[in-house]
């Protein structure tokens, strides 16, 4: 199918994308990389009657090392680049592999990593990641600016508390702290797929194995990426084992509401969830510099 | 509205009057008719529209021709050498690395793409280098064989 109709803004600066969001409200969509958009045009799923294109404003891709060794990386970020940052891959691979593993190179090349957020399918690879993470998110509007969490960021299916005339421009992800092991599972079909099930956790350990940070985020298994708070709890302040970790990751389940869909049924998806968080916390465990 | 855009294809420019919902894969075909650039799903999952759109590969039925304001192409009539095969080409053709042809010239773009960035691919390399390309003839095997061919050429080996 081909896509209807809409008038075509390419602004060359934030200030002018803003003016126009600000002036057609709901009515305007921001085309990125236009992976996600262009297909739902084409189905007809959105129809908006204009299109504000931010791909020709100059300087919202970049990554960035904070001073306190966070990352601050640009809404126009392609997959592409953050699979091959080697500053991303040292203060965060996480978003490293989260990135190569996502969708194909054309995708890559194309795909943006704030466009992957704001289109809020709970599929979207990065939408655990960011969770997990505890990562920060900027949006300006003509207003001024205001800095969301991850965690308030995402509201329901395909849906941000991103304000129609709000923009996101940037994404803050904290500093990894020392003896951080942090793992991206993901479990597909087919290369290139969605996720049935996708699982990003960063654990921290002090001496002993002691569990001193943790945060496990799901995708893909209910209307917004959540966390497995109940796993989360099992673990904080006790000595990570295997026994641990297989009993924590049985209450990964608990408050997923999963779809079941061709690729999938939902007993499905739950049965995998609790098999693919055993397996991240497992790998980030050792990552972290765990002994068995 | 429609729009006045100017891009070059293949080293030549061109200027064309698009409406905004046109695809860039159909202004390529159909008003610049470069047909080596075929339509398979537009849906962005087959790869068939693949092309180089500021030196990096793309599926262009995701994109709005109205984007390509401005842009410097190479399609798959530009990856010869006038009429000299590229190392790819040759490398497909002696590795039968192509049976009914339909996703050929985007196979050929992802693998240039993919050498660029990788002048000596691992077999998993290259598997993971045109996961964006289905081949429904299901000629994998012969098109991994002709990519391992292709970077030996193109290293001047």
């Amino acid at each position: 199918m081909r896509p209807t109709k809409f008038e075509y803004f390419d602004p060359h600066t934030v200030d002018e994308a803003l003016n126009l969001l600000e002036g057609y409200g709901d009515e305007a969509k921001v085309l990125a990389g236009g992976l996600s958009l262009v297909s739902l045009i084409k189905l007809r799923l959105t129809t908006p009657k204009y299109i504000v294109d931010i791909t020709k404003i100059p300087n919202l891709s970049y990554v960035i090392e904070n001073s306190d060794g966070g990352l601050t990386i640009g809404a126009l970020t392609s997959h592409y680049t953050l699979e091959t940052s080697s500053l991303v891959k040292s203060r965060c691979p996480l978003l490293s592999e989260v990135a190569s593993g996502l969708g194909d190179t054309q995708v890559r090349n194309r795909g943006t990593m704030g466009g992957n957020l704001c289109h809020a399918d709970p599929a979207c690879e990065y939408l655990p990641v960011v969770l997990a993470l505890n990562a920060e998110l900027k949006a300006v509007s003509s207003k001024g600016e205001r800095t969301i969490k991850a965690a308030d960021f995402f509201l329901d299916l395909l849906t941000t508390s991103l304000k129609p005339a709000e923009l996101l421009t940037e994404v803050k992800v904290p500093p990894m702290l020392p003896n951080t092991g942090e793992a991206y599972l993901k479990l597909t079909r087919r290369s290139g797929d969605f996720p049935i099930v996708a699982v990003a956790v960063v654990m921290t350990l002090d001496r002993g194995n002691v569990c001193k940070a943790i945060s496990v985020g799901l995708g893909s298994v209910a209307p917004t990426p959540i966390r497995a708070e109940e796993t989360e709890k099992a673990l904080l302040g006790k000595t990570v084992n295997d026994k641990l970790i297989d009993e924590a990751s049985d209450l990964a389940s608990q408050r997923i509401k999963p779809s079941p869909d061709i690729h999938a049924s939902a007993e499905y998806r739950t049965e995998m969830t609790k098999v693919m968080t055993r397996r991240a916390l497992k790998e980030a465990f050792i990552r972290a510099g765990g002994e068995k | 509205m429609e729009t006045m855009i100017t891009l070059t294809v293949n080293g030549v420019t061109y200027k064309a009057t698009v409406e905004p919902r046109m695809l860039l894969v159909d202004l390529i075909r159909d008003e610049l008719e470069l047909t080596g650039t075929h339509i398979g799903c537009v849906t962005g999952k087959c790869g068939a529209c693949t092309i180089l759109l500021n030196g990096v590969s793309v599926k262009s039925c995701l994109i709005f021709a109205v984007q390509a304001n401005g842009a410097d192409i190479v399609t798959i009539e530009g990856i010869a050498d006038g009429g000299k095969l590229h190392p790819i080409q040759e490398a497909f053709k002696e590795n039968h690395a192509l049976q009914c042809g339909y996703c050929t010239p985007g196979m050929v773009i992802s693998v240039y793409q993919l050498l660029k960035r990788n002048p000596d691919p691992t077999d998993e390399e290259i598997k993971k280098g045109i996961s964006g390309n289905l081949c429904r003839c299901t000629g994998y095997i012969n098109i991994i064989k002709a990519t391992k061919n292709a970077a030996k050429r193109m290293r001047g080996g």
